[in-house]
């Protein structure tokens, strides 16, 4: 992360996303919606439920087929269409996804959840260190890593879903709503986590309801109405927006 | 008088779960693919019937003469042969008439299984002539030992030992490798299971080529115990395979398995007691009762959860 500084603005960005269209049987769920991302930054999208941040991260992970553009720049350096390769080789590239509802395999184990997120990788020693590192963070997990996944607080659950997705050593995460659902208490922790994963190095991509969580870690964000990015700025900026304050912050 | 009682249902039982443990090697097709699919694969009772003719044709040919070196080695190569002719047949069902469907309903698929099902048995009274056919005799089946006075046959013993390795064998490959793991993450989320780099067409075509395997296995071992295979053999059977793993639960292996020896138990006991003509009736009153009172079967989880 430190070369990107060197860098150009251009040569920086790890995720460019360019007028992408997605369409749910007759009902276009996103209408042209472009944004980018920089290594290093943590980068929001926040709206309203059903404004499309959902759909446009399963499109960036080819869940969902669409039209426009999606460009990533892969571990290796080489920027690839992620529109032109196989479904499942996009998280060797160096993209995760930790998805909405967290999506933990219930009847697996712990254990077996975190080596599913490992599955793109055959470093093993490697893989044993991340392991480590994950059960040092969240000691919790350690403890019951021989459960099954199911068995785990919704919180739990929720770190489980993250350090899965580190698993697969990402340098862009996608983090669908890591808050829902989530004791306030427990919802600070997981911002604290994300902040933590991004200073060593993983670029973040938040797709959150909680705007104000949101706006405060990011480094930059984008407002999604109805399949298209209406405003953007930095966080701090749209944090005291009044626009934002009125209909996403619930102030007056 | 008491003796001849308890020798009789020791020998009920050694029958009933040699049968069984056939049943749970197919009913383990059944329910690894809908496990992954949610289908029920009728076309896998005939992908057992084919495994069973690939055998016979190898076992009975003039120039292997493999009924004359008959042992270990003569069924290892029946039973490499049956593997291998259905994990190439199962495959090739998957991807030519199910793999277009995936995405269409549920129904859609279900109904190319019957069709599937369908046309390899009528196609196999094509190709094998619908006279039944003689299985060889690879393994001699002699009085190896006796249990409580009771003779213990080698068939009975090959069944046994070779069910039990190959169900021991599975429940390693699913429990404790990678691919196993991966197996039950798609078989648990599909969607997030792609997002973890998971190949889902390769853990599917893989599934198929173990649960055809099994039946491989299964063939070659129904084979020397009723050696008359014929095209139609695998329609009987294999619904009764497939009831065993209703009973044990659809989706779970041990189900699969317990629900196999259950029925070979229950049917056994049900021919030596009352009378073999309601063997068959027997399977489907199990069928019956568990979809009345338990759906999910003895070990199915009664919903699948979904957080």
């Amino acid at each position: 992360m430190t070369e990107s500084k060197k860098e150009t603005a251009q040569d920086s960005t790890i995720l460019k996303v360019e007028n992408l269209e997605v369409s749910y049987g007759g009902i276009q769920a996103l209408k042209g919606l472009s944004f980018e991302v920089k290594a290093g930054e943590i980068v929001s999208l926040i709206g309203a439920n059903g404004a499309g941040k959902t759909t446009t991260l399963r499109a960036i992970s080819a869940l969902v087929p669409y039209k426009g553009n999606v460009e990533f720049k892969t571990k290796s350096g080489t920027v690839t269409s992620l529109s032109k390769v196989q479904q499942h080789e996009i998280v060797t590239f160096g993209l995760a996804h930790s998805p909405e509802g967290r999506g933990i395999f219930p009847n697996l184990t712990v254990l077996e959840n975190l080596v599913m997120g490992s599955y793109s990788r055959n470093d093993k020693e490697e893989i044993a260190k991340d392991l480590e590192r994950c059960f040092v963070s969240f000691p919790r997990l350690r403890e019951r890593s021989k459960q099954k996944a199911g068995t785990l607080s919704g919180g739990e659950q929720q770190m489980l879903a993250i350090w899965r997705a580190l698993m697969a050593k990402p340098s862009l995460l996608l983090l669908d709503e890591p808050s829902l659902g989530l004791a306030p208490l427990i919802v600070a922790q997981i911002f604290e986590i994300i902040k933590d994963v991004n200073k060593e190095g993983v670029t973040i991509l938040l797709v959150e309801q909680n705007a104000r969580m949101a706006l405060k870690v990011s480094n930059r964000a984008y407002v999604v109405e109805t399949g298209k990015i209406s405003l953007s700025g930095t966080g701090k900026s749209l944090l005291d927006d009044p626009r934002i304050v009125a209909s996403y912050l619930g102030g007056h | 008088m008491d003796q001849s009682h308890s020798q009789e249902f020791i020998q009920h039982v050694i029958n009933g779960v040699s049968l069984g443990s056939i049943y749970a090697l197919i009913a383990l097709g059944y329910t690894m693919v809908y496990g992954i699919l949610q289908l029920i694969n009728f076309a896998h009772s005939e992908v057992y019937m084919v495994g069973a003719f690939a055998a016979y044709y190898v076992g009975s040919n003039k120039y292997l003469a493999l009924t004359e070196h008959q042992g270990v080695g003569a069924l290892i190569v029946l039973l490499i042969v049956a593997i291998a002719a259905c994990s190439i047949l199962g495959v090739t069902i998957e991807r030519l008439a199910y793999r277009p469907l995936r995405k269409a309903p549920k129904l859609n698929i279900l109904i190319t299984a019957i069709g599937v099902s369908l046309l390899l048995q009528y196609s196999g009274q094509i190709v094998f002539g619908s006279d039944p056919k003689l299985f060889p005799e690879v393994i001699k089946d002699v009085s190896l030992f006796k249990i409580g006075g009771v003779e213990v046959h080698s068939l009975d013993v090959t069944i046994l030992v070779v069910g039990t390795i190959v169900m021991l064998g599975l429940h390693f490959l699913v429990q404790h490798t990678k691919i196993g793991i991966a197996m039950r993450a798609v078989s648990s989320n599909e969607m997030v299971a792609r997002l973890m780099g998971i190949n889902v067409n390769r853990i599917i075509s893989f599934t198929f080529i173990l649960g055809s395997s099994l039946a491989g296995v299964a063939s070659v071992l129904v084979g020397l115990k009723y050696p008359k295979i014929d095209p139609l053999m695998g329609m009987l059977f294999g619904i009764k395979a497939f009831v065993a793993a209703v009973l044990g639960g659809i989706g779970s292996l041990p189900g699969a398995m317990l629900g196999g020896v259950l029925l070979g138990l229950c049917e056994e006991m049900v021919v030596g007691y009352i009378s073999s003509t309601y063997r068959d009736a027997l399977a489907f009153g199990i069928l019956i009762v568990i979809l009345l009172f338990r759906p999910a079967g003895l070990l199915g989880s009664v919903q699948r959860e979904k957080v």
